[in-house]
């Protein structure tokens, strides 16, 4: 198994070789010159020329590759043109709040999305089961920005119970940590509890149908033992992967939840960085966002071997 | 031995089908008991209502099964008007129950030792370390070996036979009055399926189990039955000791179930000289898995297999699971390449043509398989499924439809069913058409790859006679792929017993069965069931 760990974090290099280079051609092929941003709007063409010029862009691109390039085997990311902070800085900064959120929304899509499943599969063809199925279409079907700006509306504006928008580090205390990150957890979390719900229905309901649950009953055990140990267990395998799958997403939708929130992490970061054509900044938060895909990939591979003893690698 | 109260008492059970099935009843009036320490076996073939009767003992029949007429009681208690909650105390520990599928009646993901202390669990409040020692201790009386190591396994880590064992250790761990076990050794290899039976039988004995005993194999009756309770379409229609419903069946089907075991004893038979079909020379199949990173692990499922097959012959595979007869089947289609040796057919060797050259003689070799719920498509009509090989290799799509209905009716059904899907046919019909779609393709060489196993009793006779029919018809050579000597005796010309992928024998059917030369298939013949009474 270690070896196959080995095997696969090797196989990650070449994606990440992969992406690197693909943003950077990407960026560079783009319109829009940051120089001319950083400079404004009355800067002159010599100024502009030497803001070029201090950033390295006059440099032919082969060049502005390969400095990147050695930069970043040693670690280093670089500097933002835009924020005038390393970009290791700038990212360790943005990184709880997306992270905060990623967490909380899936948090709150697992624990309400599988019970309703396995109720949904248990129950099949009753009135739960098509109400758990409609709200899964309903989940799909409504928009993101929708559902953001209805909780706010009802929830923030109407009752008061919640902020409208906002973000309290947690060092500030959980109390307000978690009261500015509800809302926003519960929008991303939506779509997640219909995706993750319809995939537990259909998977406990196939595992229900199983030789082994009528042993179980056979030997006497009750329902609720049944479902969550026997069943969900063996229904695991494409749950984790819907699972994964989601977080992944998750991580790469966060530009849009934390616009409408105004929540400073790495998704404004990434909005931010893009409108300022911040060409290292857009590089690095690319390349990180590909790294967490791989690793949850490699994830959701370790975990079926948690949830079925018959995958080894 | 009657004179106590019966541990199973059912008395004038009706249970109810939903509407449009083809009866109003699954079970009807059915009356019958199973005294303390003894094997009531219920026999009948699919659709009789055996299962049905033991899960409603069991309290587990499908929702929309209701009993609507008489009792069952469980030491006295009657189970019909008892709450949920009374039949889960009930169940795993004054009653149990072991099933026909070892594969799959155990949780894949969770260890042996596990699922049998489960029960302990679930009606006992032993510790930890009692519940392990009783279950350890139970394992060992199954004679499972190494328990100690089986306790931390999972199920896909032993064998089929070991985990019907398991399965019995967990259903007797509590003691259980009453044991069902429904076809549990149906799925087994007949020299497992004989220690599974010495077994139970060793077992309830010890213990003073009674036992429902469900199968449809009167082999299987007569060496284990006290009593036998014979039902046709949900209803009883005879019982009594084994000896006499064996030796003096009263009634017409238990005559016919009876008569339509195949004979241990081979017809006698003229040695065939037609001209040669098939000839397989160091035949061989290795499996291998891994690459580049990964270890080399290799399988030899095959080798150094010598068949020979005459136009108009019948060769008989019979063998146990992991004895290679499939893979050897399998190769001789070419529907996998073999690693090794040649396959004459019989002037060209087929065993490494590329697929482009092969495809000429693919015509000539069919294959029938085992499964015919699952070898037909679902969603093609069976004249499509027909008429399908015959099309690929050019034949005008109305000439095909024309030789699928003659076919049709040479299989004995009515060429209109063409237009019919396979979910609308029997199992026995459904290999009828599966033989039809393969003598579509006017092959030299029929491949039936346990083309009878899935068949009760009686259509099982009625497909041997059809592939007996047209064999004679066609001047068929016939590869009969099986683990049942019973049927190999009856129809093979000569037989060829392979063990651990490799021939241990081979001769005229005839011979084989009167003087065996190897261990192997003396032990195979041994474990045929109901040898004793001449069945």
């Amino acid at each position: 198994m270690l070896g196959y760990l080995l095997r696969r974090l090797l196989a990650t290099i070449p994606v990440l070789v992969i992406v690197a280079v693909l943003v950077f051609l990407m960026l560079r092929l783009t319109p829009g010159d940051p120089a001319a941003i950083i400079a404004g709007d009355n800067a002159t063409t010599q100024q502009i020329e030497l803001i070029r010029n201090r950033l390295g862009l006059d440099q032919p691109i082969l060049t502005q590759f390969g400095i990147w390039a050695g930069n970043l085997l040693q670690g280093n990311l670089g500097e933002s043109f835009f924020f005038k902070k390393t970009i290791g800085e700038l990212i360790l900064g943005r990184i709880e709040p997306t992270l905060s959120l990623a967490f909380l929304t899936i948090v709150i899509a697992v624990s309400v999305a599988v019970p309703l499943g396995v109720l949904a599969a248990y129950r099949h063809g009753s009135w739960i089961d098509r109400i758990v199925m409609g709200f899964s279409v309903l989940g799909f079907s409504v928009p993101v920005f929708v559902i953001g700006y209805l909780l706010i509306y009802i929830f923030a504006i109407s009752l008061g119970w919640f902020p409208v928008q906002g973000y309290q580090p947690l060092a500030d205390g959980f109390g307000g940590f978690i009261q500015r990150l509800i809302l926003p957890a519960i929008t991303l979390s939506v779509i997640y509890i219909a995706l993750i719900a319809r995939m537990t229905r259909a998977s406990v309901l196939e595992v229900l149908s199983e030789d082994y649950i009528r042993t179980a009953r056979a030997k006497g055990q009750v329902e609720r033992i049944i479902l969550f140990r026997h069943a969900l267990k063996n229904a695991a395998v494409p749950i984790v992967t819907v699972v994964g799958i989601g977080i992944a997403l998750l991580i790469g939708g966060v530009v849009v939840t934390e616009s409408v929130y105004a929540i400073p992490g790495l998704g404004r970061l990434t909005v931010d960085a893009v409108l300022a054509r911040d060409y290292p900044t857009i590089q690095a938060v690319i390349l990180l966002f590909s790294a967490v895909y791989v690793a949850i990939n490699l994830a959701i591979d370790m975990a079926y071997m948690l949830f079925d003893p018959r995958i080894r690698y | 031995m009657n004179a106590e109260q019966p541990v199973l008492e059912i008395t004038g059970l009706s249970i109810s089908l939903p509407g449009g099935g083809d009866r109003k009843h699954a079970v009807e009036d059915v009356s019958f008991s199973v005294a303390p320490g003894e094997i009531v076996c219920v026999v009948g073939e699919s659709g009789s209502g055996k299962s049905v009767t033991a899960f409603s003992v069991m309290g587990l029949l499908a929702k929309v099964l209701k009993p609507v007429a008489g009792s069952i009681r469980l030491e006295g208690e009657d189970l019909l008007s008892a709450t949920p909650q009374r039949l889960r105390a009930l169940r795993g520990d004054r009653m149990a129950m072991i099933f026909q599928e070892p594969m799959t009646a155990l949780n894949p993901v969770l260890t042996i030792g596990d699922q049998i202390e489960e029960v302990l669990r679930i009606h006992t409040e032993l510790g930890p370390e009692e519940r392990r020692a009783r279950v350890i201790d139970m394992m060992a009386s199954m004679r499972l070996p190494d328990p100690e190591r089986i306790h931390a396994s999972y199920p896909h880590q032993i064998s089929g036979g070991q985990r019907q064992r398991v399965m019995i250790a967990a259903a007797l761990v509590l003691d259980p009055a009453l044991l069902i076990a429904d076809e549990p050794t149906t799925a087994l290899d007949v020299t497992t399926q004989a220690q599974i039976l010495k077994l139970i039988k060793e077992l309830q004995g010890r213990r003073g189990t009674g036992v429902l005993f469900i199968t449809h194999d009167f082999g299987v009756v007569a060496e284990i039955a006290d009593r036998v309770v014979v039902m046709e379409q949900g209803r009883v229609v005879e019982q009594g000791p084994a000896e006499q419903v064996l030796k003096a069946p009263q009634h017409p089907y238990t005559r016919m179930l009876i008569a339509a075991v195949p004979s241990l004893k081979p017809a006698l038979r003229q040695p065939m000289t037609g001209p040669m079909a098939l000839e397989t020379i160091g035949l061989g199949k290795t499996y291998r898995s891994g690459g580049l990173f990964q270890k080399q692990r290799s399988v030899v499922a095959a080798s150094q297999v010598d068949i020979k097959l005459r136009r108009g012959e019948t060769v008989g595979i019979v063998g146990e699971s992991g004895s290679g007869k499939t893979t050897v089947a399998r190769c001789v289609a070419r529907l996998m390449p073999p690693s090794e040796g040649a396959i004459l057919v019989p002037d060209i060797d087929i065993a490494m043509l590329p697929e482009r050259r092969l495809r000429p003689y693919r015509r000539k070799i069919q294959v029938v398989f085992q499964d015919p719920f699952r070898s037909l498509n679902p969603r093609r009509t069976v004249g499509d499924s027909i008429i399908e090989g015959p099309v690929n290799f050019g034949l005008a799509p109305a000439q095909a439809l024309e030789r699928a209905r003659g076919l049709m009716s040479l299989v004995g059904l009515q060429p209109q069913a063409l237009d019919r899907y396979p979910h609308q046919f029997s199992g026995g019909q459904r290999q009828r058409i599966a033989i039809a779609r393969a003598l579509a393709m006017e092959p030299e060489i029929l491949i039936a790859d346990e083309a009878v196993s899935a068949l009760d009793v009686s259509v099982q006779r009625q497909v041997l006679n059809l592939l007996a029919d047209v064999q004679e018809k066609f001047n068929l050579a016939i590869l009969f792929i099986t683990h049942d000597l019973r049927v190999a005796a009856q129809i093979c010309d000569r037989i060829v017993v392979m063990e651990k992928g490799v021939i241990v024998e081979q001769g005229p059917t005839g011979a084989v069965f009167s003087a065996p030369a190897h261990a192997y298939t003396k032990a195979l013949i041994e474990a045929a069931p109901g040898k004793s009474f001449g069945l």
